[in-house]
């Protein structure tokens, strides 16, 4: 599982709402293409993006398990999750490669961000016998 | 057979699927033919020569075809005509989609699809995947065979051993691949397990005399027979010592060691009759403690020393704690400790743990089950280590 995790500390790059339509396209369009050629590779399971961080709810069970919302922003917390994509690879190395892709996505004046993506394995492999 | 007859494996594959789907139309509406199988070939072969003409682009295609073949071989067989291809032609499907230039993934999709008849869909559900992956998958393998030029004919008989090895390990990947729990039960997801012992099933039909072919076929149906008993009401893993033999599937493990004992006694003796002997031992034992474990760890050298697989020096490890003693067994894997093969994987710390608790040391056992809980990619193995460690912690 490969995770497009954003934070203070580990990102250099100015928020997307900053940035110039073509910029913002370029990225978009960069994205787009990374998910057809893992499609095209066989390797793509899943992946989506995600609403920004003013966008999202924490959710805990309050009296009698009824939802208690807290509203964003999470200024407090200074890390978000943008999107993620799931790939069945035949190695972690490849795995790492694909990442190390999409690290170099445009972002202003079409310069690589180099963002950070955490890699995460699945919980798949066949269990053996015990 | 018409892979073989036209050199083109992906044009033969729509030959066959346009043929059974007319079949799939006609039959029912006309009846079966005398003979179903030359009708489909019948069809087949005309559907084949529609395609291979139909397009500009595979002329070139038609003209090798024509220059391979003389005369009479361009002409569709009766329809009643004996088959005696058909074994030559399976096996050699099979050793062309095993082949060692395609990746371990597309050479089991490609398994699946060509040779177990499976639709992409369905194999695309059993390895979860969607099914645009899966689709690409096999054409990029389907696209790999045809590039890379390789004949629809027997491997040379030199190759023939290392091919027939690659072909059972393709097998063997399938069949394990059966044992991974999914999140959710999907009833429409094919048994891949089952699937693996079919095409087994099958090979070892067209190869009777080869003892590994055999020997794999045994150690499926061996282990298969204990599926009923090895997971709990949520899908938890029961190990071995503590499933209930009751659940076993006795008509399998008697055709399983009936395959094995036979298959060793004519030879030569593989990797996958030795594991498939080593399964019939534990399979034959009425009660965990009635293991014959001097047996299976005599087994487990000759293995080790066939194969020098670290897994398999593991296993070897705990029939010695078995037979030995764990003192015995926890110096074994000591000694194992420094292969790097073996460096921070969870098999070594689980192996260690078994050993610890055995020997009564609680906490040491503990531990090692924590530290191979948090190594392991496999869901339901995490969560019976951390069980393992939890009832350690909280004995009643």
């Amino acid at each position: 599982m490969l995770l497009m995790q954003f934070s203070a500390a580990g990102t250099d790059f100015p928020s997307i709402d900053t940035w110039t339509p073509e910029e913002i396209r370029a990225h978009i369009g960069f994205m787009g293409d990374v998910n057809a050629k893992l499609v095209a590779d066989g390797e793509f399971v899943q992946g989506e993006g995600l609403g920004g961080p003013q966008q999202a709810r924490i959710v805990r069970a309050g009296e009698n398990g009824a939802p208690v919302v807290t509203e964003g922003p999470f200024a407090e917390t200074k890390e978000f999750l943008a999107g993620w994509w799931i790939v069945d690879c035949e190695t972690p190395q490849r795995a790492v490669e694909i990442a190390a892709h999409i690290s170099t996505a445009p972002g202003p004046g079409g310069r690589p961000l180099n963002m950070p993506i955490e890699v995460h394995p699945v919980m798949s492999a066949p269990s053996q016998e015990l | 057979m018409l892979a073989r007859r036209f050199g083109d494996f992906a044009t033969a594959e729509d030959a066959v699927q346009e043929a059974l789907l007319a079949a799939a139309t006609q039959w029912p509406a006309e009846g079966l033919p005398d003979h179903p199988r030359g009708w489909l070939i019948q069809v087949a072969y005309r559907r084949m020569i529609e395609l291979v003409r139909g397009e500009a682009a595979r002329r070139d295609r038609e003209d090798r075809a024509a220059r391979r073949d003389g005369d009479d071989r361009r002409t569709a067989p009766a329809a009643d005509e004996p088959l005696t291809a058909d074994r030559d032609d399976t096996l050699v499907l099979l050793f062309l989609c095993c082949h060692p230039t395609l990746s371990t993934p597309s050479a089991i999709a490609l398994t699946l699809r060509a040779v177990g008849g499976l639709s992409t869909a369905e194999i695309a559900r059993a390895f979860l995947v969607p099914e645009a992956t899966m689709a690409q998958r096999i054409s990029r393998a389907k696209q790999r065979i045809r590039s890379s030029g390789l004949p629809f004919r027997m491997p040379a008989e030199e190759d023939r051993q290392a091919r027939l090895a690659a072909v059972l390990h393709v097998l063997y990947l399938i069949f394990t691949e059966g044992h991974t729990a999914s999140l959710g039960d999907d009833l429409r997801r094919v048994d891949l397990s089952e699937e693996a012992i079919r095409l087994t099933r099958a090979m070892h039909g067209l190869l009777p005399d080869d003892s590994e072919v055999a020997g794999l076929l045994a150690l499926m149906l061996l282990t298969e027979a204990r599926a009923a008993a090895r997971t709990g009401p949520s899908g938890e893993l029961i190990s071995l010592a503590e499933q209930d033999r009751s659940r076993w599937d006795t008509a399998a493990i008697a055709e399983g060691t009936a395959l094995v004992t036979r298959a060793m006694a004519r030879g030569p003796v593989g990797p996958y009759q030795l594991q498939a002997a080593i399964a019939a031992l534990h399979d034959e034992a009425p009660t965990a403690e009635r293991t014959d474990w001097p047996q299976i760890l005599a087994l487990y050298e000759v293995l080790e020393r066939l194969t020098e697989s670290p897994v398999v020096s593991l296993n070897r490890a705990v029939a010695t704690a078995m037979v030995h003693g764990p003192a015995a067994g926890l110096a074994t894997l000591e000694a194992l400790a420094a292969d790097p093969r073996l460096t921070g994987h969870h098999r070594l710390d689980a192996a260690r743990a078994h050993l610890h608790e055995m020997a009564g040391d609680r906490d040491a056992a503990a531990r090692h089950y924590r530290a191979a809980a948090g190594r392991t990619t496999s869901r339901p193995e995490h969560e019976y280590l951390l069980m393992r460690a939890a009832r350690l912690a909280n004995p009643h």
